[in-house]
């Protein structure tokens, strides 16, 4: 049925078995989107989150997902600044992944502001102090120019690439890339660099609080360097999950163990750093507002725990196999490795937001809790069913991966 | 270029709040919210969702009977001054909308309702939780419409607002005083409406800057602190208390410094 869509030279299945697919898809999403009329239309009382916990699940997603998503710009800076050609065999991907990531980040700050319909005041009127500002034009630029990568993708389909015009803009978009890339890689670095200090210069919440360089707290580097480390974890284990659900190799193993000892390399460092923050934290920032670290971790859930599985299990274990060559050629172990660097960057960013808020600041203060609710798991999740289907739909009509001709032969 | 305040009076209102004398009633809290048209819910078991600009908290000394001392702290917002201009109130810096900022005339941190679109960073930032978000439209018991303040207004669903020192009182009374052919307002021409309503007179408000105001000697009692002054925030709002377990409660020691 839509046989003239597909790319030539590959298989894919009957249109019927993906309409399925695409239809089961559908169930969860349309659930995210009740629960995101529910946010819209009776206002956010229908969360968990509270005048304690203002910032929850949502904001954790929105720095999580743009930290997985870093390996778009981080990819394509590997590929069109630092010429390293083999990464060109999965660089689409982490194009396809980034767009996902990144508009998933800006439908839950849709949903998560208070009145989404004024979200244009801050560009309007932008107080150029805020973290957040930074922020929100670089994410928005960046979706700007991670669409305009995306499009030479879609103008390689077979249909749309058979009109002359087409093909010849498609091929312009390409010579382009180098350019767009860079432009990507300054707005990334900068956005990703001011996630981290949205928590770090809280100088009212000693918890998130760092010291730092210039007007940029330590958060500032150390997010930069944990978006790179893991963004390109992500895309290798997205590419996995599509891998298994295919039944097909997709990209050659030479290809995932370059990006997989880059990354491996990138979070070493960033583990090393973050001790070496963390150790200062505790011994000069704290003390020096009169609090003994151990404090903040004197309320359960958030015990000493949180950070030995942070930085140990989520950080160090995850380095080792990446940056050992027995440990990334065996695909399991590099499964398991990108597996956990990705949930060690979800759960520093819950650190850095949720608990932050969870530690009581006034000493006369009382603890409390935050979980989210259904509502707020529903539309967390809603990217994940509608970034499978645009991944789903990618896959199956635009030439994505470049090799699979090459290890599927028909 | 000229700065448009280099010729204006300028005032640095603040207050100064008696530990010592407030019996934690919560009159202020209940004048606070009627004077400001604070919105409420039928049900208003979870604190973590009331709206109280001004909210009384409960300190203990931490020992058992007898010797169980009890301490209520009023809390407004504490308008914080900051450290220069590089480093603003914890909420000011924050704002990505520029929907909170510090007056100049008054140095009072204010909230623009209808700028603010509810990205809830500045209660992040606050270490007081001085700030509340409208979780809910605000709905009144029918007829109290009637009752509600006409010169401050109602706030809509999906906003952050908090104490603005009534700020409404300070523009009545310059209106008053600008009638008058007055430059300056006197200290009773412009008090809070907690001030007003304590009934053990806990609550001195006026400016800080001005050596004829009460307030002005009450901060500089050897007597006198913020809450967590280490943080730097530097508050405009100062507490008294004869008992040293109270000034101490109210910021963090580590161990060797409780020990001096």
């Amino acid at each position: 049925m839509d046989s003239a869509l597909i790319p030539e030279g590959v298989k894919r299945c009957s249109f019927k078995k993906f309409a399925i697919w695409i239809g089961v898809l559908t169930i969860p999403t349309l659930w995210g989107i009740y629960a995101a009329l529910l946010c819209w239309g009776k206002a956010l009382n229908q969360t968990n989150l509270n005048d304690n916990f203002p910032f929850g699940f949502w904001i954790v997603a929105d720095l999580g997902v743009i930290a997985l998503g870093a390996g778009a710009f981080f990819t394509g800076f590997l590929r069109y600044i630092l010429k390293i050609e083999e990464l060109k065999n999965i660089v689409n991907f982490a194009v396809v992944i980034g767009v996902i990531c990144y508009a998933s980040a800006l439908g839950i700050l849709g949903i998560d502001v208070g009145q989404p319909l004024r979200g244009w005041f801050i560009f309007w009127h932008a107080n150029v102090h805020s973290m957040l500002t930074e922020v929100a034009f670089c994410i928005t630029c960046y979706f700007m120019v991670l669409c305009i990568e995306y499009v030479p993708l879609v103008l390689e389909n077979r249909r749309i690439d058979a009109y002359r015009f087409f093909h010849f803009l498609s091929h312009r978009f390409h010579q382009a890339m180098p350019a767009i890339a860079a432009i990507g890689v300054f707005l990334s670095f900068f956005h990703q660099g001011s996630l981290g200090g949205v928590p770090g210069v809280l100088y009212g919440r000693p918890f998130a609080y760092r010291s730092g360089f210039l007007v940029w707290p330590w958060t500032f580097f150390l997010f930069i360097l944990s978006a790179i480390a893991c963004g390109p974890c992500f895309t290798l284990l997205i590419t996995w999950i599509t891998e298994k659900i295919t039944r097909k190799q997709l990209v050659k193993k030479s290809v995932k163990e370059t990006l997989a000892k880059i990354a491996g390399w990138l979070l070493a460092s960033y583990i090393v750093l973050k001790i070496i923050d963390t150790i200062y934290w505790a011994s000069s920032t704290a003390p020096r507002v009169g609090i003994n670290f151990k404090s903040f971790y004197a309320n359960q859930p958030y015990g000493i725990w949180v950070l030995i599985t942070e930085v140990g299990i989520l950080g160090i274990i995850p380095a080792i196999i990446l940056i050992t060559k027995q440990g990334r050629s065996n695909s399991a172990l590099l499964i398991l490795a990108s597996f956990l660097n990705c949930a060690g960057i979800f759960m520093n960013r819950w650190i850095m937001t949720v608990q932050t808020l969870a530690v009581p600041v006034m000493p006369f203060d009382k603890f409390a809790s935050y979980h989210p609710n259904w509502q707020e798991w529903a539309t967390t999740l809603l990217p994940v069913w509608i970034g499978a289907m645009v991944i789903s739909l990618s896959y199956r009509y635009l030439p994505i991966f470049p090799q699979e001709r090459e290890l599927n032969p028909a | 270029m000229k700065d448009i305040h280099s010729e204006q009076k300028t005032y640095k209102f603040g207050m100064v709040i008696d530990l010592d004398k407030c019996t934690g009633c919560g009159a202020c809290m209940v004048a606070c919210m009627a004077e400001n048209n604070v919105s409420f819910r039928a049900d208003e078991t979870d604190k973590l969702r009331s709206i109280t600009w001004m909210r009384v908290y409960k300190m203990t000394n931490g020992l058992p009977f007898p010797d169980t001392e009890v301490c209520y702290i009023p809390r407004p917002c504490m308008h914080c001054e900051g450290s220069g201009h590089h480093r603003p109130a914890p909420c000011i810096a924050v704002c990505p909308a520029t929907a909170t900022d510090r007056d100049h005339e008054t140095g009072i941190v204010s909230q623009i309702y209808t700028r603010c679109f509810g990205c809830r960073y500045c209660m992040a930032a606050c270490p007081y939780h001085a700030r509340y978000f409208n979780w809910w439209d605000p709905k009144w018991p029918k007829g109290m419409e009637k009752y509600l303040n006409p010169d401050v207004s109602p706030r809509m669903r999906g906003v952050v607002e908090k104490c603005s020192f009534c700020y409404h009182r300070f523009q009545r009374a310059k209106n008053k005083a600008y009638a008058e052919g007055r430059r300056e307002i006197r200290e009773d021409e412009y008090q809070t409406a907690c001030a007003q309503a304590c009934p053990a007179g806990a609550i001195t408000f006026g400016d800080l800057n001005n050596p004829q105001h009460a307030v002005y000697k009450l901060k500089n009692s050897p007597n006198a602190f913020r809450i967590l002054e280490k943080l730097g925030t530097n508050p405009k709002v100062y507490y008294l208390s004869t008992k040293e377990w109270v000034r101490r409660g109210v910021d963090h020691y580590l161990e060797e410094e409780a020990q001096d």
